[in-house]
């Protein structure tokens, strides 16, 4: 029997008495890669911190790796949002990664560690680090990194314990368009030996290398595609499937590569067809 | 030098200013990262009731006041756990209150306090010798424990969001280190007063900051830096007959401005 890396049944969460996530469910295999999108204030960032343990939920019943949220801090590898930390906080990439290691509860403290438990430790990140491709950044200052390259140093941080399940949130907010889609293909590349959540609200970065798409928004949808439909676009934007995005048509040309199928006959009336290589934002009807 | 150094209020000030400068490295740094000046700045006011409590009772000063500033240190430190929404307000109600509670005190109690003033601007040039031992038993307790709990504190200053999420216990960490700022905010109004506390909180660990590889090394240059600071504002305030705290803070602001000026060098990108 395959376990279930997330396992939520009518799962709710209230803020003041509003409730912003509600009948939760969702049962997501283990070696999957979600991508959870939903608008802004659709819940996404509630339901990371429901399954790190951070909040608890206000009903319904919720399996992190088969435990209560909260219990599998060890086995979860996680990504905070990129603006979380200072960026002249004095630190090397190395003992960075290595803050990866700390041990849950109050044993996990104490300040004096054996010589050889330090250099396996420093090993460990090491390994971490030649995973994300910054084996020769070890020795440099977190800070003189650029953002891709800390957001790849926090990713070796997440991996460093070794986690069955990775939490990602919105991890290509901060970087540049490269940098995003080297760090899309190490995620894939991670994806073989753990199960990947990740929350994001950039379209751009589902293509191709998810396996599933969740949509947050207030309640949750979850599409077995890989691929983003016209339905799930629209249902993940909040918009009206039949209406036209023109939200992330603002944003300039993103919607045109994501949305593979052009052929689509709703979609602004064939208006995509015929201006498939405009980019003018303006081009929108 | 030589000469000042003849005179035992001399050496017990350089004593005091020493043993501010390691807590200041200490504490100050972890100010400094985990972004709680203002909390400490509160901390440093609040405690200001703890010196009027301690004359209207009729009791040592230091003693009292290290209790009373840690209480306000862990009330503000809950407070700042829960609700982050105005929180800040809350800290300088707080500020307020423990001034006003301290001069109300003060003028509560009979007779004329001439050492009053000297807790707003520092009296390091009176510190007796039982306030130094007292000084070095807390600095070694504080000392050992930011040391026990160093890997949490690290952790958590680092950042506090990946820290809950590995299930440190960061409520317990946040609270360590507001009783820590509490028991050093005593200690350093001793030697520059509460008034000034802030600029050897901030001015050392943020000029050791730019310059530093790691927390420890942070820490250590920082308590250097502020030694430097001590002893050079206090030969200045012997030799000029200046307000020692004062002439302190101008040195280490002179500092800081020199750190400014003078760019960090880092090597370059390893191939």
């Amino acid at each position: 029997m395959q376990q279930l890396a997330l396992e939520l049944k009518d799962l709710w969460f209230a803020y003041d008495g509003t409730r912003v996530l509600d009948r939760v469910s969702l049962a997501l295999p283990r070696g999957e890669f979600l991508a959870v999108l939903g608008p802004n204030g659709g819940g996404k960032s509630t339901l990371l911190r429901l399954l790190l343990g951070l909040v608890r939920p206000g009903g319904g019943s919720l399996r992190v790796l088969g435990q209560d949220p909260g219990q599998a801090g060890g086995r979860i590898g996680y990504l905070p949002q990129f603006t979380a930390v200072s960026a002249s906080f004095p630190i090397t990439v190395l003992g960075a990664v290595a803050l990866g290691l700390v041990r849950p509860g109050f044993s996990g403290l104490g300040g004096w560690l054996k010589a050889s438990a330090r250099s396996a430790e420093r090993a460990e990140a090491r390994l971490a680090l030649d995973r994300v491709g910054l084996a020769g950044q070890a020795g440099r200052r977190l800070s003189d990194l650029s953002g891709g390259q800390r957001q790849r140093v926090f990713i070796a941080r997440a991996i460093v314990s070794g986690p069955e399940l990775l939490l990602l949130d919105e991890p290509t907010a901060s970087v540049d368009g490269k940098s995003r889609q080297e760090l899309m293909a190490l995620l894939a590349e991670l994806n073989r030996d753990m199960t990947i959540v990740m929350v994001s609200h950039d379209m751009s970065t589902v293509d191709g290398c998810v396996t599933s798409i969740a949509c947050v928004n207030r309640g949750l949808h979850h599409h077995a595609e890989s691929r983003l439909t016209p339905e799930i676009f629209a249902e993940a934007v909040g918009v009206d499937p039949a209406g036209c995005p023109v939200e992330l048509l603002a944003h300039g040309p993103v919607p045109h590569r994501v949305l593979l199928d052009h052929d689509h006959p709703d979609c602004c009336g064939g208006a995509h067809r015929r201006r498939q290589g405009d980019q003018d934002p303006e081009g929108a009807p | 030098m030589m000469e000042a150094l003849s005179f035992e209020f001399f050496r017990n000030a350089l004593l005091a200013g020493l043993l501010a400068s390691v807590i200041c490295g200490v504490i100050g740094s972890l100010v400094v990262v985990n972004r709680i000046v203002f909390l400490a700045g509160g901390v440093a006011h609040a405690s200001y009731g703890g010196v009027g409590l301690a004359f209207y009772l009729g009791l040592p000063v230091l003693p009292v006041t290290a209790a009373f500033s840690t209480t306000a240190a862990l009330g503000m430190a809950w407070v700042t756990l829960g609700a982050r929404e105005r929180a800040d307000t809350v800290i300088g109600v707080l500020w307020a209150a423990g001034m006003a509670l301290g001069i109300i005190l003060l003028d509560l109690t009979p007779g004329y306090n001439s050492d009053l003033m000297s807790y707003l601007f520092g009296s390091i040039l009176a510190v007796p010798e039982s306030d130094l031992m007292l000084m070095a038993g807390l600095s070694g307790a504080v000392l050992v424990l930011a040391g026990l709990f160093s890997r949490g504190l690290l952790v958590m200053s680092f950042d506090v969001e990946f820290a809950r999420s590995r299930g440190v216990p960061v409520r317990f960490l946040h609270f360590l280190l507001m009783g820590l700022v509490a028991v050093c905010v005593v200690m350093v109004i001793r030697v520059v007063g509460l008034i000034l506390v802030m600029a050897l909180l901030t001015i050392p660990p943020f000029m050791a900051e730019r310059r530093a590889r790691s927390l420890a090394g942070m820490m250590l240059l920082s308590a250097c830096l502020s030694a430097v600071f001590c002893v050079a504002g206090l030969y200045l305030s012997y030799a000029l007959d200046l307000t020692s705290g004062a002439s302190i803070i101008a040195v280490a602001c002179l500092g800081f401005a020199c750190s400014l000026l003078v760019p960090v060098s880092r090597p370059k990108e390893a191939a």
